[in-house]
């Protein structure tokens, strides 16, 4: 019985031991081609919400030429020096979930607050500008929140009028496909552009309504169709997008770039770098 | 080679382990919604298929009976993990789409019930082979729900609109139930009568 035991132990263990060694192997080889590969994706949804984005496109050029990535500390809605950047709080190492998670960086939600369910969100977010010359004409806002079987994360796209949106994207996102799923599909991502996103008063309006938007009503201008068969998602969708557009998230920058544009500063008409 | 030959076409219609066997229906119903998840679904079960089936059958006469299944279930395991990183590596967009199902390859009945009833008694190449017929003969049904899915749940297929649908300013009025999964249970039940009828030998005992 002991020999019995010892050769399955031996033979559990070979197993065990030749299966790790492969996917070990494989991981090497290909963690950083899928690393890149997720950049890419992530990089060709910036460019597809700031309309930049067309099929064949040099993703990587484009970037480089027409975005420019500032740090923002959403609290105050002011660019962060790169002088107080370290080594998660980077353009090139900055994931929202690491940073929504550090001690530091990122704080907890007041639960009343919480209304895209995300317990902890990060104090700073990297904002993304469509370069216009000295101004932008479109600034790329990376939002995300909790949807019925997964987390949905993208980004939202305004003109520079701060209220029109331009357009939204999924970069991920884990729902039903063909029911909540369909927020990733361009049809529906096509509704949001030129919706407006605030009011008169400046309060955020830009709402997924529950079925289709009825044209005639006067608020038309700030609603966006629900998706069918997907309530929950379509929940999600709203609730993420009213939080990073109000004052837990990106509330305070649009206010400062609003004000900045108005008091006809030329020079922070970007509203980037306080230098 | 005639016998290779027999494992590899019998899964398709003869024995086909969807219509025949009722294995893997799980994942039928939840990649079928376009004909181009099923396509590369179906590639990558028959990698997971056939590799589980070589080494499993290659460990055959040295693995214990008291570790038979969680042993071939590693192995199977492995092989979805591979297949994962291939796909995210080599197609990440079609892998954004298949998201979660590619690692639930390894509850797909079909890999399981294969290195069972074949691999553990087979040489490795014949395992091989037979693999790669029932990861055939599963992507038989699969394409062929995803057809009618793909064409009456949404207009298109492959990508490409055939219908034009209502919401494109054109006459179809898609049919939602084919986007659920009901739908496509529909389909394969309609699959598995009609090739009972075409091969009535299927018919179980009454």
């Amino acid at each position: 019985m002991a020999a019995d035991a010892r050769r399955t132990l031996l033979v559990a263990a070979g197993i065990c031991a030749v299966t790790s060694f492969i996917i070990a192997t494989a991981d090497v080889t290909l963690s950083s081609i899928i690393a890149e590969n997720r950049r890419l994706d992530t990089v060709k949804n910036i460019l597809i919400a700031g309309e930049l984005f067309e099929e064949g496109v040099d993703i990587g050029a484009t970037f480089a030429e027409d975005i420019e990535p500032v740090m923002i500390e959403l609290a105050t809605g002011e660019a962060l020096p790169e002088d107080r950047f370290d080594d998660a709080l980077n353009f090139t190492d900055f994931d929202v979930d690491t940073i929504a998670r550090h001690e530091e960086h990122g704080r907890a939600i007041d639960p009343d607050k919480d209304i895209a369910q995300i317990d902890r969100a990060p104090r700073y977010m990297v904002v993304y500008f469509v370069k216009e010359g000295d101004a932008f004409e479109k600034i790329i806002l990376h939002v995300y929140g909790r949807g019925l079987f997964s987390m949905l994360y993208g980004f939202l796209s305004l003109e520079e009028d701060l209220s029109t949106v331009s357009g939204i994207t999924f970069y991920e996102q884990g729902e039903t496909a063909g029911l909540g799923g369909e927020i990733a599909n361009p049809r529906w991502q096509q509704i949001w552009k030129g919706k407006e996103a605030f009011g008169e008063a400046g309060e955020v309006k830009l709402t997924v309504v529950k079925g289709i938007v009825d044209p005639a009503s006067p608020e038309a201008t700030h609603q966006i169709d629900g998706l069918s068969g997907a309530t929950i998602t379509t929940r999600s969708v709203d609730n993420l997008v009213k939080f990073w557009l109000g004052d837990e998230g990106y509330g305070p920058l649009l206010e400062r770039l609003r004000q900045e544009r108005t008091s006809g500063e030329s020079a922070a008409g970007r509203g980037l770098s306080d230098e | 080679m005639s016998e290779y030959r027999k494992v590899f076409l019998d899964p398709l219609l003869n024995n086909n382990p969807v219509a025949l066997q009722i294995l893997g229906i799980c994942s039928a119903l939840a990649v079928t919604t376009q004909v181009e998840n099923a396509v590369v679904m179906t590639l990558a079960v028959a990698f997971v298929a056939a590799f589980s089936n070589l080494f499993v059958s290659l460990i055959r006469n040295v693995l214990p009976g008291s570790i038979r299944l969680i042993g071939q279930m590693i192995v199977i395991a492995s092989m979805v993990i591979l297949a994962d990183m291939f796909i995210q590596a080599i197609a990440y967009d079609v892998s954004k789409q298949l998201s979660v199902f590619v690692s639930l390859i390894i509850t797909n009945c079909i890999i399981l019930g294969r290195t069972e009833a074949f691999a553990l008694k087979s040489p490795p190449g014949i395992s091989f082979v037979d693999g790669i017929g029932n990861a055939l003969g599963y992507g038989l049904v699969l394409v062929a729900v995803a057809f009618f899915r793909e064409l009456l749940g949404s207009g298109r297929l492959l990508g490409v609109s055939v219908l034009p649908t209502v919401s494109e300013g054109g006459w179809y009025v898609p049919n939602g139930l084919f986007l659920l999964a009901p739908g496509a249970f529909f389909l394969i039940a309609i699959f598995i009568w009609l090739l009972r009828t075409w091969k009535p030998e299927q018919v179980e005992e009454g």
